[in-house]
């Protein structure tokens, strides 16, 4: 890892409660969580010297202060918080505060939470009139849903690259026998084609099973200074944090976005070399001195079957218009070449906005330690995860061992 | 833009102001998204920035409102078979489908999403298909102080007869 541009930080502990619809407050599956994640550190509360919370914003006050909210459950020991959101990309930005924090020298080990309660149906914009807010106009003005946006990068897949609707069920129904064996998913239930194509259309051309669900759910972390990491396991080596990409888009964003209603114009500046997307992992792989081929193992975010696809070739594992062909020869199945979403994914576990992005790093901590009981990947020693945030957040994290 | 009364018909009110023409019913102009050009880049936005320009490095550019192609090439398409969450206002119980299309302006070089006139379905349309905007219903509201009905319209993408994809 010498071309390395950024300091490793050590992945201590992980730790989940399971994803479903259980109806607590999201503080209850946060501390679960986060005593899971201590537990799993051998590291006593006490010790932390910093905690990062990742935001809900369905949740009232404690949702936007989730930092102190989790400290303050946990039993105030006077150490600094922060709170962050970023959309789904807001469990990227926790575990980014926390490695500052950590590679700045200002504490030796960090907690991680992000936790959720979602209500039922469509995610939908906060209420109030408010005429200047994209978000709520785009509702308003446009009938748009998350799954238009969904849809629309989906029906290009197939008008351009010829990718069909069984394509998209064959990531449906990987995913959910990944997950069978996933004691934190929600979903633990083997889907066929047949069942994708008899759920009903949403958005065409994805069907009710072609998009993910909401959950409530919570993921925690320990992380510490590789110093820390050394004293405090001896000879054993921890899995590290090669990087973590938390990268806006830059200008002319050419792709449309959630929750905008154009993409910005490359009349007068010609667009960048890179996609949002594309850049994402770009600069996640720039930290971490590694390029596509070095990846085992990764997750990704699957608000939608076909987005999946999307990410194969944003990630550099293919080729534009190749993602399909991986899909297809199995590559990315648990035994394939390059296991995607070995978890399960959003599509088993549905999606809980802040805990999200943790749970996937805290799911290749689990594939990279060789702990993925009944889902696990053969031998990876890197992995890297990958999701995007509404209003142009980017989250990339690379695991190594 | 005023939302002029029309005779014999309901009133009509752009459903946000300063986003698009409405050219009075009769009138021989056609319907334009209004977007802004930032001078200084030859940027274009749209929803129009009236404060700043957004392209990096031309912050003191002038910023001036354009009206925007009002033709396009489709880059994506889709469509509502759900009825959307609030703040959609329900046309129809039960729901009818609509489709939305993002559409590539070429001279801007930029997407613009709206809703598909109502007549024409996903099955319709085909990515590159050539799309003309026109003004359309968005839903039908009452005014509170008057009881009286009015027409809240919107920009809808509709494709250009003979307009095959490329």
């Amino acid at each position: 890892m010498s071309n390395a541009t950024v300091e490793q930080v050590a992945v201590l502990g992980a730790g989940m409660h399971p994803w479903g619809k259980w109806g607590h407050n999201f503080v209850t599956y946060g501390v679960a969580a986060a005593r899971a994640a201590l537990e799993d550190a051998g590291i006593d509360w006490k010790d932390v010297g910093f905690v990062a919370g990742a935001d809900t914003m369905r949740n009232g006050y404690p949702g936007y202060i989730s930092g102190a909210t989790f400290a303050q459950a946990l039993g105030w020991t006077g150490i600094p918080v922060t709170s962050t959101y970023g959309a789904c990309a807001s469990g990227a930005m926790a575990l980014d505060a926390a490695r500052q924090r950590i590679l700045s020298g200002m504490c030796d080990v960090a907690l991680v939470v992000g936790a959720d309660t979602t209500p039922k149906g469509f995610l939908k914009p906060n209420v109030g009139g408010r005429e200047d807010d994209p978000d709520w106009l785009r509702f308003k003005l446009l009938g748009a849903s998350n799954p238009t946006y969904f849809a629309l990068y989906a029906r290009r897949r197939m008008d351009l690259y010829g990718a069909t609707q069984d394509d998209f069920a064959a990531v449906k129904v990987k995913n959910s026998r990944h997950g069978l064996g996933n004691p934190y998913a929600r979903y633990r239930k083997e889907v066929t084609a047949e069942d994708v194509s008899a759920s009903p259309l949403v958005a065409s051309p994805l069907r009710l099973l072609d998009i993910c669900a909401t959950s409530d759910g919570g993921a925690a972390m320990v992380l510490t200074s590789m110093d820390y990491a050394r004293k405090h396991l001896g000879d054993k080596s921890p899995v590290r944090i090669s990087a973590i990409s938390t990268v806006t888009p830059t200008f002319p964003n050419t792709i449309i976005e959630m929750p905008e209603f154009a993409t910005d114009s490359a009349a007068g500046i010609p667009a960048p070399d890179l996609k949002f997307k594309q850049a994402i992992g770009h600069a996640a792989y720039a930290q971490a001195g590694i390029g596509p081929d070095d990846v085992d193992v990764a997750e990704v975010y699957d608000l939608s079957t076909a987005l999946e696809l999307d990410w194969y070739e944003d990630l550099g594992f293919c080729g534009p218009g190749e993602a399909e062909k991986l899909i297809r020869d199995g590559v990315t199945t648990l035994d394939g070449r390059l296991p995607v979403n070995p978890s399960g994914g959003l599509a088993c576990f549905g999606e809980a906005v802040p805990a999200q992005a943790i749970a996937q790093v805290c799911e290749l901590t689990w594939q990279l330690r060789g702990e993925a009981e009944g889902r696990q990947a053969n031998d990876p020693k890197v992995g890297i995860t990958a999701n995007q945030g509404l209003f142009g957040h980017g989250s990339s994290v690379i695991l190594t061992r | 833009m005023s939302g002029e009364s029309t005779t014999n018909t309901r009133r009509r009110l752009p459903a946000v102001e300063g986003w698009f023409t409405v050219p009075e019913a009769g009138s021989d102009q056609s319907p334009a998204l209004i977007g802004t050009l930032c001078r200084s880049s030859g940027t274009y936005f749209f929803p129009p920035e009236r404060v700043m320009s957004r392209a990096p490095g031309n912050s003191d550019s002038d910023l001036v409102d354009v009206e925007l192609s009002t033709r396009g090439k489709i880059w994506s398409y889709t469509d509502a078979q759900y009825q959307p969450p609030p703040p959609y206002v329900p046309v129809s119980d039960p729901h009818v489908p609509f489709a939305i299309a993002a559409v590539e302006l070429e001279k801007e070089k930029m997407v613009v999403m709206g809703q598909v006139v109502p007549e024409v379905a996903v099955a319709d349309l085909r990515v590159g298909m050539e799309m003309e905007l026109v003004i359309d219903t968005l839903n039908v509201e009452t005014d509170e102080e008057t009881g009286e009905e009015v027409e809240m319209v919107i920009w809808k993408w509709k494709p250009v007869e003979d307009g095959s994809a490329s």
